[in-house]
């Protein structure tokens, strides 16, 4: 493989792992602050109990985060100079903000976490909201970064190719900034949301159905529900914009070659280049055309229409867009069936394939906000800065990239690893803590040894 | 100053607070892999619980640098991650074997006993990464990243794979223990610890004072622009280093552990800005410029309006922190 294929290899696969503790980051200090706050008002020691297990887990799920996003800001340098070179000058403000969300996060975590016996129970629970307001700050600046990639914004090109009238803030606030950073947000909040409901469906369908398991539950299908609805919203204007901004990367979600007025949606299906058409896949007529412009006569650019150069993978976006959008209606259906049963019931729902279900929606709530990188990721090829710069030539030419990209994906296993067996062990040891098996002898055993 | 040159210098100073905080958890990393004796575990424990609340926030400071410096001199970025890929990734593997071996132990040792391969990569991954980071600085110092047309025309091994570089990662090493075993005199007062640390104090102390001098000996030979630097517009902090090195030791030797980490700290901060001083205007000398490589005004603006904005948030949010978990020893470490 070349260096430029190694260095996108090498990134993808990071991103692909900060990304998934980072949306925790975002949106489990919500939850724990939201947790512990109804322990102060209720004085009902469940919530408490919930707020300090996650506040556990949460220390070794940052620690991650924070550790993989460290490598990520090195990457950006060491895989792609040309690119840092040429943009930072232009999109370096929301990272230096992002810089000081990042502070504030680990400031009060610190607080936080270490902070249980040492802070009154009111300042304790006032330490979880800064970490929750500059969570959701550090995911908006970042994207706000990712966003100028998409619209580059905010600078003129000389003559001579030198950056002339650069406004670094026209830059941060750039068109796609408007859709890509709600809906990312909503969906840090959807995939925490699903997680944790799936912890807790998974403790209940082996019986644990106490009152900790249901409140905890129902908290994350709360902000599951809430926020999914919002991704819906946002990921149909995101759609929308795409379809003004980046024609190709549009044309490739859809798998549409021809450029023709009264455009069909491809539901799933395999786009072939040699065929120019989708194969397998089920075709709705004139619906992209009304989705995309409200107007089922609408015209919408094929991939034909641009130089075969200027393409992005038409069979890695189609999937990929089609699996989020599948599969995060399908998590949509079940957050709603969830509540229907919760509130006709006027409680928790326990029925066995619910409760399954609800706990294959945590890994699928991943898979679908990977899927939706891949769409913006993949769909922005030939471009590392759409129709400036190319991803070919902004690679690094030092050498040893290959193994880098090795050592890392077995750091990447071992963290991840250690990681989910640490979380097991964690939650094993708060139920013998907590008495739920036998817990005196469990208790008598930990002050032996 | 020009705008160019009062970020350089927040830079700087955000590198100072990298090297005074964050060193000092690299050196317990060390002193962690290292622990013997009968206290091996109380030694292991007092460096857990120094380090918990606070090396996620000490860790930001470089964050903070690269996006700095990215944003401010996006050109020698491009040229430092070409320039130093091998000692830099080699660094970045290190910060996260690190920080997630620390997190792991310290958030579940409990859980499930003494997590021995983490324990490990633990201490080794934090001498590696000052190692690295060290063999880097040396690259810059030492003049060797050469810099024609806007790209880089020196190699990837120009300057860091040297006997010189290996000398500047050692002493970096050294500084970073010599930090974490003085704080730990003051974290343990009045314990048996206090001894323990207090020897490993003297020991670092003594290894980083003889690898420095012999860095400066050495340099008009290996490191002529940063000879240049040390004995020229640098001379006056030089001479304190010179002259605190010892004081420092003594405060040590003497059992005075809050002014022996004053004296340390002082120690690390003449070292920097004697180095920062004496190179100014070059950034990478002799090839790069401050001036010359700086982001346009607007950008430089902006990026101070953020830094001021930021700063007013983050200064009373961390004399919190230290309040609440070194409130114990109110001489304080920043
Ligand atoms: C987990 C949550 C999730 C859910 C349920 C959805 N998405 Fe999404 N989507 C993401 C998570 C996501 C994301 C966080 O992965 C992306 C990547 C970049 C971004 O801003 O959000 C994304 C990107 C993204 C893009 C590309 C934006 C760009 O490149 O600028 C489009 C067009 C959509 N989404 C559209 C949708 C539609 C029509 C959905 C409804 C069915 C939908 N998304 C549900
Ligand atoms: C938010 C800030 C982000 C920035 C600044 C960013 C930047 C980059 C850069 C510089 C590249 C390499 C050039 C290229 O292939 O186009 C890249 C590729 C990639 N990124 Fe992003 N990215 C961001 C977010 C994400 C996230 C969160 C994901 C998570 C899944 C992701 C997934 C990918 C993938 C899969 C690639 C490889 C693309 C390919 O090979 O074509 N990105 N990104
Ligand atoms: C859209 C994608 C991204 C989101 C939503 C995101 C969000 C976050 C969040 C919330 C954290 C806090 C740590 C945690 O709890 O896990 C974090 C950490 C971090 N992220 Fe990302 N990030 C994204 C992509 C990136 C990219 C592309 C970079 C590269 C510059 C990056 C750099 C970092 C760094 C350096 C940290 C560590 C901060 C610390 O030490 O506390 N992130 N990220």
């Amino acid at each position: 493989m070349d260096n430029v294929a190694l260095a996108r290899l090498t990134m993808g696969t990071s991103l692909c792992f900060h990304i998934a503790f980072a949306v925790l980051g975002v949106g489990l200090p919500l939850l724990m602050a939201v947790a512990e706050g109804l322990w102060l008002r209720t004085k009902d020691a469940v919530w408490l109990k919930l707020a300090r297990r996650w506040s556990k887990a949460f220390g070794i799920l940052f620690a991650v985060g924070a550790v993989s996003g460290t490598v990520l800001s090195f990457e950006l340098g060491l895989l792609w100079p040309r690119f840092m070179a040429f943009s930072g000058a232009i999109f370096g403000l929301p990272f230096s903000a992002e810089g000081f969300a990042f502070f504030l996060e680990a400031i009060f975590l610190g607080l936080y976490l270490y902070g249980w016996n040492r802070l009154s129970p009111v300042a304790h629970w006032l330490t979880s909201i800064p970490i929750a307001i500059s969570g959701a700050a550090s995911a908006l600046f970042v994207v706000m970064a990712n966003a100028w990639m998409n619209t580059p914004v905010g600078f003129r090109l000389g003559p001579d190719g030198r950056l002339l009238d650069v406004n670094p803030v026209a830059a941060a606030l750039n068109p796609s900034t408007a859709t890509e950073d709600p809906h990312m947000l909503v969906s840090a909040y959807v995939v925490t949301g699903f997680l944790v409901a799936s912890v807790y469906a998974a403790g209940m369908l082996r019986g644990r159905v106490d009152s900790m398991h249901k409140r905890g539950l129902t908290l994350g299908m709360a902000m599951a529900g809430a926020a999914i609805l919002l991704a819906g919203v946002t990921g149909d204007a995101s759609a929308r914009f795409v379809y003004q901004a980046q024609p190709a990367k549009f044309a490739a979600m859809e798998g549409l070659y021809e450029t023709r007025r009264g455009a069909p949606l491809h539901l799933g299906g395999i786009p072939l280049d040699s065929e120019h058409r989708v194969v397998y896949g089920i075709e709705v007529p004139k619906a992209l055309s009304l989705l995309a412009a409200f107007n089922p006569e609408a015209e919408v650019r094929g991939l034909d229409s641009f130089p075969v150069a200027d393409r992005p993978n038409p069979i890695l976006v189609h999937l990929s867009f089609d699996s989020m959008a599948g599969l995060g209606l399908l998590l949509g259906f079940l957050a709603a069936l969830f509540w229907a049963l919760t509130l006709r019931r006027r409680q928790v729902p326990d029925r066995r394939p619910l409760l399954g279900a609800l706990v294959l929606a945590g890994p699928a709530s991943v898979a679908v906000l990977e899927a939706g990188w891949f769409v913006t990721e993949f769909g922005r090829q030939p471009w590392v800065v759409y129709g400036i710069l190319r991803t070919a030539d902004a690679a690094t030419t030092a050498p040893a990239l290959g193994p880098t990209f090795g050592i890392f994906l077995v750091i990447y296993a071992g963290l991840a690893f250690t990681t989910a067996r640490l979380l097991l062990l964690l939650a094993k040891r708060a139920r013998a803590e907590e008495g739920e098996a036998g817990d005196r002898a469990a208790r008598r055993r930990r002050v032996v040894s | 100053m020009t705008k160019p040159e009062v970020v350089a210098a927040i830079l700087w100073l955000s590198l100072t607070a990298y090297a005074v905080l964050a060193g000092a958890d690299f050196g317990g990393g060390l002193w962690d892999l290292l622990a013997i004796g009968p206290r091996a575990a109380d030694q292991r424990q007092a460096i857990a619980e120094a380090m918990g609340p606070v090396w996620e926030a000490n860790h930001v400071w470089l964050i903070f640098m690269i996006v700095g410096l990215f944003t401010a001199f996006p050109s020698t970025f491009g040229i430092l991650a070409l320039a130093l890929y091998l000692p830099l990734t080699i660094a970045m593997t290190g910060i996260v074997l690190r920080g997630a071996a620390f997190a792991f132990r310290g958030h579940a040792q409990e859980a499930v006993g003494p997590l021995s391969p983490w324990g490990a990569i633990f201490g080794a991954a934090s001498s590696i990464t000052p190692f690295f980071l060290g063999t880097a600085a040396a690259a810059v110092v030492s003049g060797s990243i050469k810099v024609t047309g806007g790209r880089l025309a020196s190699d990837f091994t120009a300057g860091w794979a040297t006997p010189y570089g290996g000398l500047v990662g050692a002493f970096a090493v050294a500084i970073c223990a010599y930090l974490a075993a003085t704080y730990l005199t003051v974290e343990t007062e009045g314990t048996p610890l206090e001894d323990d640390f207090r020897r490993r104090a003297i020991a670092a102390g003594l290894v980083s004072g003889v690898l420095g001098i012999a860095g400066l000996v050495l340099a008009p030979a290996a490191a002529p622009p940063l000879a240049q630097a040390l004995f020229g517009r640098g001379l006056p902090l030089t001479v304190l280093a010179l002259l605190n090195g010892p004081l420092a030791l003594l405060a040590v030797w003497r059992s005075r552990p809050r002014l022996a980490r004053i004296a340390v700290i002082a120690q690390v901060v003449f070292v920097l800005w004697a180095w920062a001083i004496g190179q100014w205007p070059y950034l990478l000398p002799t090839d790069v410029t401050i001036q010359g490589s700086a982001a346009p005004e607007s950008t430089l603006s902006a990026l101070l309006v953020v830094i001021a904005a930021g700063m007013a948030l983050l200064l009373p949010s961390l004399w919190l922190l230290f309040r609440v978990f070194k409130a114990r020893n109110p001489a304080v470490i920043l």
